[in-house]
């Protein structure tokens, strides 16, 4: 038996210390926001908050976590009103969604760290994987975030055809 | 388990439904035996204070619109599309709008009154538009017929407004969902009657409208399949021989006895095992070191290298097919003034979707239940009732919307039949399957590999006088879909190539022109990939235009142009991109621009790359996107398409092939299935030029000039065509 701190509730589990926390997180506890994409910390869809820090948990040992405070997406905020929840909505950034958990608690880390990051920041911590290829749009939602103005993200123009 | 009606109230939208069902077993027969609470006064009482306008559209006496969604949810917007089509109709307020899904189970209840639910081939609006907006409109229909009714007076009176009824002669007015009881006896109206808006005049579709499925995307609310918690669920995992084709011949059980949390090996079939536990990580550690013996049989001789050979036979076999034939290209091209020839070839491709395959079945002797993402509830349901044994009238499908499809998740429904050989070990019992990412990446539908060999003739002036195209590759109905196959042919294999219009139509025409394809299967399975056989023939294509160009000593826009002008729409959307992206003018030292246009899905594509290439490394700074998709139903969402669209392709483009070594598949997950990652994204401009005139894809249309446009500005950066894909094969990286 060992306890986990979860979004500031202390959590008894009884697990094996291999388990890995992102399986402790979805499975034992029952928080399903965090996901699983390919169990080498190679996508990021896993990522939570340890003591602040961005870590991917598909990849981290319960036992290594210790006393440490987790944070998941669903502890980010109560009512989707953190300032990366908020762009991320403004600018409609989600496609199918399976990956925005851990791009949002990986922006939310960067923007802790660097309240006004550059786009060189910006390459550098978001490396999580996003196949439905949202990328622009969470660059400008990062962006929107630290509360930047004129921040791009979708870039279209509708041009009428018809009378060509 | 009982059939008998619960207290759980029928309303279906899925969460309360699956909800309501683990809380109360019985429950999630009701939504099959008695579809929309017809039948019990409980039902009955619920279905009034929610009433049924008619199929597409429920009204709650809060004004509410419930817009139900026959098509699959991926992330590609259909959802959101599907509900601006019926609310433009049915004339509601756009801020009231909700929406729900059906299932399959109640669609075949109801006749198909929601008709397709297959979701693929760019099909989701175009191939619904126009019976979704007939929907809302004799919804409209009916709810004035009903205030009209109230009144007394004729209903060609009452005008509405955002869901606001209005009699201007008496000053009264009322709302939806006052009406909406009254509105839901009425008689549909006559479908001669119903007359659809010019989309000129649309306030809701047609504009860039917000997703309607954000919210919960944005804090872990959101329940994807592999979120799913049941009572008592247990959880599998899974492994298929690794060589296609092999067969499972012994595993040894007692070495994962004891094994915490574990309950049992169970073998799913000739080839697959699976270890069942009560945390998926537990089955998964367990099947890992589960000592399993297959039979690889004579398929793990087989390799890239020989796979390759097959292939290549194939570009100058006697068997091909002619799928285009004009003058004598051959004999065009052998007299020719200049001459050139190039062979391209493009790898096999696993999809990988962030969700990795996986669903949950329960079974019992009566009933078989699929807890899914998948872009075909109704395959689901047929899958479902051909593997459970059970008769479709007793299976229902509840449908997750999906994390990523891309075409993965539509026909085959193997990860279904899968899970149901496993729930029969455990009557009664819930049971999740996931695939691991390596289970994803070893047993995918994979993109077709092909080859093609091209050869052109240029006269003294550098017109292009004969054009010969040689497709050889594997084909899709081959494998999937052999009943398909007429006289041998699979003519998806020349997809972008036809001659006639609509579809995938070439956007040139060649005086002498031969384009063909020998099928070469291989024992590797293969499927459609988001874009299917646009991406690899728009490579083929659209590179080798530029090498003729550069043969002619001709500006590759300008060649283009010369070729096109009976092919207006195509060669509107090239001029728009090359407009947009200033085709001709002045760049930064070292960097270059590439183009390309190509048709697939109903829509016209180009894109304009700019690129510059330094030693081994490849920056992509922008890129410009046109699309002609006829309407546009959300410009927002169609640009997300596009920005999606352009990594979905750069991935390939610079990272994507899945080898073949001993008869299986290499690349098993991320590390070496390599993602473009946000900081090697380029800018991405779209430029929609609708013509109004038809209804054209949106989700696949673009990708397959992602590549082309890039290859090219590669080509114009070097003088060095890039002829096979990935590029990291070259030695290029992204940065």
């Amino acid at each position: 038996m060992m306890e986990l701190n979860v979004n500031g509730t202390t959590h008894q589990v009884d697990v094996e210390p291999e388990m890995p926390l992102l399986w402790v997180i979805r499975e034992v506890i029952g928080l399903t926001g965090t996901k699983y994409g390919c169990g080498i910390a190679q996508c990021g869809a896993c990522t939570v908050h340890i003591d602040g820090e961005p870590v991917r948990s598909c990849a981290m040992p319960v036992s290594a976590v210790g006393g440490k405070r987790v944070v998941t997406i669903e502890g980010l905020s109560p009512d989707n009103s953190h300032p990366v929840q908020k762009a991320w909505a403004a600018l409609d950034v989600p496609q199918c969604g399976y990956c925005q958990s851990g791009q949002i608690m990986a922006a939310a880390a960067l923007l802790n760290k660097k309240p006004k990051p550059s786009d060189k920041d910006i390459d550098d911590a978001m490396t999580n994987i996003c196949r439905c290829g949202t990328y622009q749009r969470i660059r400008a939602a990062v962006h929107m975030a630290a509360g930047e103005r004129n921040v791009g993200g979708a870039d279209f123009i509708v041009v009428d055809q018809s009378n060509a | 388990m009982t059939t008998s009606v619960s207290g759980t109230a029928p309303n279906f939208s899925r969460r309360k439904f699956i909800i309501g069902s683990a809380a109360a077993g019985g429950g999630l027969a009701l939504g099959f035996h008695l579809p929309f609470g017809i039948g019990s006064a409980a039902a009955q009482s619920a279905a009034a204070a929610n009433p049924e306008v008619n199929a597409w559209v429920v009204v709650r006496p809060d004004d509410t619109c419930v817009i139900r969604i026959a098509r699959s949810e991926m992330g590609q917007g259909t959802l959101t599309g599907l509900a601006q089509l019926v609310a433009e109709e049915l004339e509601c307020d756009w801020k009231k709008v909700t929406t729900e899904s059906i299932t399959a189970g109640q669609n075949l209840a109801r006749k198909r009154v929601w008709r397709d639910m297959a979701t693929g081939g760019s099909r989701g609006i175009r191939g619904s538009q126009d019976y979704v907006r007939r929907g809302g409109a004799a919804a409209r229909m009916m709810l004035l017929q009903a205030a009209a009714n109230q009144w007394q007076v004729p209903v060609g009176e009452v005008a509405v407004a955002n869901g606001v009824i209005t009699h201007a002669a008496s000053g009264r007015s009322t709302t939806y969902g006052k009406v909406a009881t009254a509105a839901a006896r009425l008689s549909a109206p006559d479908p001669k009657s119903i007359k659809l808006k010019d989309p000129k005049n649309w306030k809701i579709a047609g504009k860039p409208m917000m997703r309607l499925d954000t919210a919960d995307k944005l804090n872990g609310r959101k329940v994807y399949a592999i979120d799913l918690k049941l009572p008592g669920m247990l959880y599998a995992a899974i492994m298929a021989c690794p060589v296609f084709g092999g067969k499972l011949v012994s595993y040894d059980e007692s070495k994962i006895s004891g094994r915490p949390g574990v309950s049992r090996v169970v073998k799913v079939n000739d080839a697959t095992v699976a270890v069942v536990a009560n945390t998926w990580w537990r089955a998964k550690s367990a099947l890992e070191v589960l000592p399993i013996v297959w039979d690889e049989g004579p398929n793990a001789r087989q390799s890239s290298a020989t796979i390759a050979e097959h292939l290549k036979e194939g570009l100058t076999s006697d068997d091909a097919f002619a799928g285009q034939r004009e003058g004598d290209a051959l004999n065009a091209i052998a007299g020719a003034a200049r001459k050139i020839e190039a062979v391209y070839s493009t790898p096999f491709l696993a999809h990988a979707t962030m969700e990795p395959m996986n669903c949950t079945v329960k079974l019992s002797a009566e009933r078989a239940e699929v807890w899914v993402p998948t872009q075909n509830a109704e395959a689901s349901l047929a899958a479902l009732s051909t593997s459970s044994g059970l008769p479709l009238d007793k299976c229902e499908v509840y449908r997750h919307d999906l994390g990523g499809g891309f075409g993965r998740r539509g026909g085959t429904q193997d990860y279904v039949r899968q899970c149901v050989a496993i729930a029969k070990q455990f009557p009664g019992v819930p049971v999740k399957l996931i695939w691991s990412r390596e289970e994803d990446q070893a047993h995918d539908f994979y993109r077709p590999i092909s080859q093609c060999r091209l050869a052109a003739g240029l006269d003294e002036s550098g017109n292009l006088v004969g054009l010969h195209i040689r497709v050889s590759g594997q084909s899709i109905n081959a494998y999937l879909n052999p009943a398909a196959i007429k006289d041998g042919k699979d003519r998806r294999q020349l997809q972008g190539l036809w001659k006639e219009p609509g579809d995938a139509q070439l956007g040139y025409a060649v005086p002498n022109l031969l384009i063909e394809y020998a099928m070469r299967n291989t024992h590797v399975p293969v499927g459609p990939w988001r874009g299917v056989n646009t991406n690899q023939n728009a490579v083929y294509s659209e590179c080798f235009m530029d090498e003729a160009a550069r043969a002619a000593g001709k500006d590759p826009l300008e060649f283009r142009r010369a070729l096109m002008q009976h092919h207006p729409k195509h060669l509107g959307v090239l001029n728009a991109v090359a407009e947009k992206a200033n085709w001709g003018k002045p760049l930064p030292a070292g960097v270059h621009r590439g183009i390309a246009q190509f048709m697939g899905y109903g829509s016209y594509s180009a894109a304009v790359a700019e690129v510059s290439v330094s030693g081994k490394e490849v920056k992509v700074h922008r890129m410009v996107v046109a699309l002609n998709c006829g309407h546009t139903v959300n410009p927002g969402q169609i640009a997300a398409q596009v920005e999606g669209s352009v990594v979905y392709g750069l991935t390939a483009t610079f990272h994507g092939e899945c080898t073949v070594r001993n008869g299986r598949i290499s690349e098993l997950n991320f590390d070496t299935y390599r993602m473009l990652r946000l900081a090697e994204m380029p800018k991405v401009e779209t430029v929609i030029v609708p013509t109004y005139d038809f209804w054209g894809g949106v989700g696949e249309p673009t990708i397959c000039v992602a590549a082309p446009s890039v290859l090219n500005a590669i080509f114009a950066a070097t003088g060095k065509p890039v002829r096979s894909l990935p590029l990291r094969n070259h030695g290029l990286v992204p940065v």
